[in-house]
């Protein structure tokens, strides 16, 4: 990630979100899953407390992730612009 | 002119018969949140999407030369209005049931951003009264409804539809289903 | 409930707010003509007067636990509620006091609200005319309403303001739980993805501030920030509740200054500093420390060890371990409490916090194998940062502390021997 920050990031709403895997196979260099199937933030990607739920993004990754976003079955993605 | 466009809705006809009963089996696998042998998750979603599409379009090719067909006698009516027509009203009017179920369906699924996914959730249910709705149309009132080979492909689909159902609702369903049921088994919890 | 009151560091404070105790100045179970004579009418103030200015000035932090500025929430929603060209009017701002209090080792809110009542109602009451706010609600539990009904029908000015009562969960205290509960009934906390400030309930400017911190505004309100600082340090002026609890010779709440030494603090409860092993500061979502030489500063880095000797007060619970009580047994207790606790919308939180609690059972009951605390630590970065609410985090932030604290219990406990178990005088500190 660059030193501006990163492009996006990606917003979970675990409120919403029941770990069905989709964002996980578009972003897999961003979120892997856990043993109940939820997706985690790849380890480099995690630098404070946020990034856990606001998945920072490279500008790369943005095209996959508004595929996520569309694609989630429980619209629990947001992408969210710096 | 008459016998072709007949032979097109009929044929238009059963294809979305496989279409609809793919869609269904599709939407379902979708659900458990498993990818299906080498295809991967979000293949099998936009599958499900793809394959509903399609359904709806052959259901417009299925529809819309009956509207010109002399023997049938449709009219833009009996499109949406259920058990008004002339030929074989009940079971022409189930056909015409399911194909409001499936309009509702199709546009809540498309305006789901906006609709939020609760209604998306509770107009999507209504897909699976629309597809016993659907089959029993085709058997009642096709033309080919009891021919062998019909009778032999909606046997099929239903018995595929009836395991996937059956497998919808048992305990195993959700590819994550044993990993949760763990979690929740150590504090004595069970699922809300 | 005792409102026995302390304050140490305290000098004079100014010719017109009271010296001694603050919040309980009136007495206890304060009606209105206690509560006037103890603190007289709030002062007619003139126009280029600000609250908001005053706030800021007076360096008050939220006493619910998070312990943000007062003024800036007051600033966003003073923002939010100007009328702007982009977004269409949705009705005057809302102001909350939140008396909910789901942490079960605190009680202090409860202590105000049946002692000073009138003192939270005069921080709503003046932020109200402040704001313009449209509607105002007190959400407490049901036994800690009574007392807010009496004072709201010793007055005129406070019609407007409504009771809640809240239900007896852990989370039901989470700021966007209370705004869902008054929305929908279900006090479930929310994706925080738009700030309360700018969109709350029913998508108006939205305000909810512990009930302390409104009592606190109301003195500000009357004194002003200078005499606000006189308690204190600069760093972590005026005072606040602490609820005392654990190994003490009895459950109190105590005012202390901004910046009060722990072991003081303890002295006054009536606790030796040789009594005690170790002191949860914060509640369940704090943390365990060593009371020698740490001072409460809401000014305290965030982390789990209290740097410079300072320790987040959060809650402003105080819970002490005395001498020979294991604090692994302890943690691991309040551990399986939050995992229960979890309001089960997200799936992190729903399953991490319950295996959490189950290997943290294990290491307490020293059952587990030497790969114990490498499954604590990988569980803590599983679940860190990933709910809709803080509640994952505070629990992490609980276990962290344990396992540095009682560190030398872990090694303890992975050897198969329990402190509590073992005979007094083999503890080590
Ligand atoms: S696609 Fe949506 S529901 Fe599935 S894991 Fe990702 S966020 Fe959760
Ligand atoms: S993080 Fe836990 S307690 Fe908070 S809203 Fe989610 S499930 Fe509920």
């Amino acid at each position: 990630m660059n030193a501006g920050g990163p492009a996006a990031r990606l917003h979970i709403d675990w409120t919403r979100c029941d770990g069905r895997g989709l964002c996980t196979e578009l972003l897999p260099e961003a979120l892997g899953r856990d043993e109940w199937g939820y997706p985690v933030a790849a380890p480099g990607r995690v630098r404070s407390g946020r990034d856990a739920t606001d998945v920072p993004l490279t500008g790369a990754e943005l095209a996959a992730a508004m595929d996520a976003e569309n694609l989630c079955p429980l619209l629990a993605l947001r992408i969210i612009r710096p | 002119m008459d016998d072709a466009m007949w032979a097109f809705a009929r044929v238009s006809g059963l294809l979305d018969m496989v279409l609809l009963t793919g869609s269904v089996l599709l939407g379902i696998l979708a659900r458990s949140g498993r990818p299906l042998l080498a295809i991967p998750r979000v293949s099998v979603t936009l599958l499900h999407r793809n394959i509903s599409l399609l359904a709806v379009v052959f259901l417009v090719f299925h529809v819309v030369p009956l509207l010109f067909d002399s023997y049938a006698q449709l009219n833009l009516v009996d499109v949406v209005v259920p058990f008004l027509g002339s030929y074989k009203a009940f079971w022409q009017g189930l056909g015409t049931v399911s194909l409001d179920l499936m309009a509702a369906v199709v546009a809540t699924a498309l305006l789901r951003r906006r609709l939020g996914t609760r209604t998306f959730k509770a107009v999507h249910w209504l897909s699976y009264a629309m597809w016993p709705l659907a089959m029993a149309h085709s058997m009642g009132n096709g033309t080919d409804g009891t021919s062998a080979p019909v009778v032999a492909a909606a046997i099929v689909l239903g018995v595929a539809v009836l395991a996937a159902v059956a497998w919808r609702v048992s305990a195993g369903f959700l590819e994550t289903a044993a990993a949760r049921r763990a979690g929740n088994a150590r504090n004595g919890w069970t699922r809300p | 409930m005792s409102a026995a009151t302390e304050i140490a560091a305290m000098q004079g404070g100014t010719a017109a707010g009271p010296a001694g105790p603050r919040l309980f100045a009136a007495g206890a179970a304060a009606g209105m003509a206690a509560h006037l004579a103890a603190y007289g009418e709030v002062p007619r103030h003139g126009r280029d007067w600000s609250l908001a200015e005053e706030l800021e000035a007076s360096g008050l932090t939220g006493r619910g636990g998070a312990g943000f500025g007062a003024w800036r929430k007051f600033a966003a929603v003073d923002h939010a509620r100007r009328p702007n060209r982009y977004v269409p009017r949705t009705g005057g701002p809302v102001l909350i006091a939140n008396g909910a209090e789901g942490e079960p080792l605190s009680f202090k809110d409860a202590s105000l609200l049946h002692n000073a009542p009138h003192l939270v109602i005069d921080g709503l009451v003046a932020a109200a005319a402040e704001l313009s706010a449209g509607s105002v609600f007190i959400y407490a539990g049901a036994a800690n309403l009574a007392p807010v009904a009496a004072a709201l029908a010793e007055r005129a000015d406070a019609r407007h303001i409504a009771l809640v009562e809240a239900p007896d969960t852990f989370v039901a205290g989470q700021a966007s739980a209370v705004v869902n509960f008054l929305e929908t009934g279900r006090a479930l906390p929310r994706d925080l993805a738009a700030r309360l400030a700018g969109s709350g309930f029913k998508g108006r400017p939205t305000l909810v501030h512990n009930v302390e911190t409104w009592a606190h505004t109301a003195l500000v309100a009357r004194y002003g920030a200078g005499w606000f600082r006189t308690a204190g340090t600069p760093e972590d002026p005026g005072t606040r509740l602490v609820s005392v609890t654990g190994n003490v010779p009895s459950e109190v709440v105590l005012e202390v200054p901004g910046g009060a030494p722990l072991d003081s603090v303890l002295a006054s409860a009536g606790v030796g500093s040789d009594a005690v092993s170790a002191v949860l500061v914060g509640g369940y979502h704090g943390r365990w420390v060593r009371p020698d030489g740490v001072v409460l500063s809401a000014a305290a880095a965030a982390g789990s060890t209290p740097a410079g000797g300072a320790v987040r007060p959060g809650a402003g619970v105080l819970h002490v371990l005395g001498h020979g009580r294991c604090g692994l047994a302890a943690t691991a207790a309040m551990v399986d409490y939050l995992a229960g606790q979890s309001a089960r919308q997200c799936g992190p939180c729903m399953f991490g916090l319950p295996a959490l609690a189950d290997v943290m059972g294990r290491l307490a009951a020293g059952t587990g194998g030497p790969g114990l605390v490498r499954e604590v630590e990988r569980l803590l970065a599983l679940v860190a940062g990933r709910g809709a609410c803080h509640h994952p985090d505070g629990t992490v932030q609980l276990v962290h502390s344990a396992l540095e604290t009682f560190a030398d219990d872990v090694r303890r406990h992975l050897a198969g021997q329990c402190q509590e178990a073992a005979p007094a005088g083999g503890a080590v500190r």
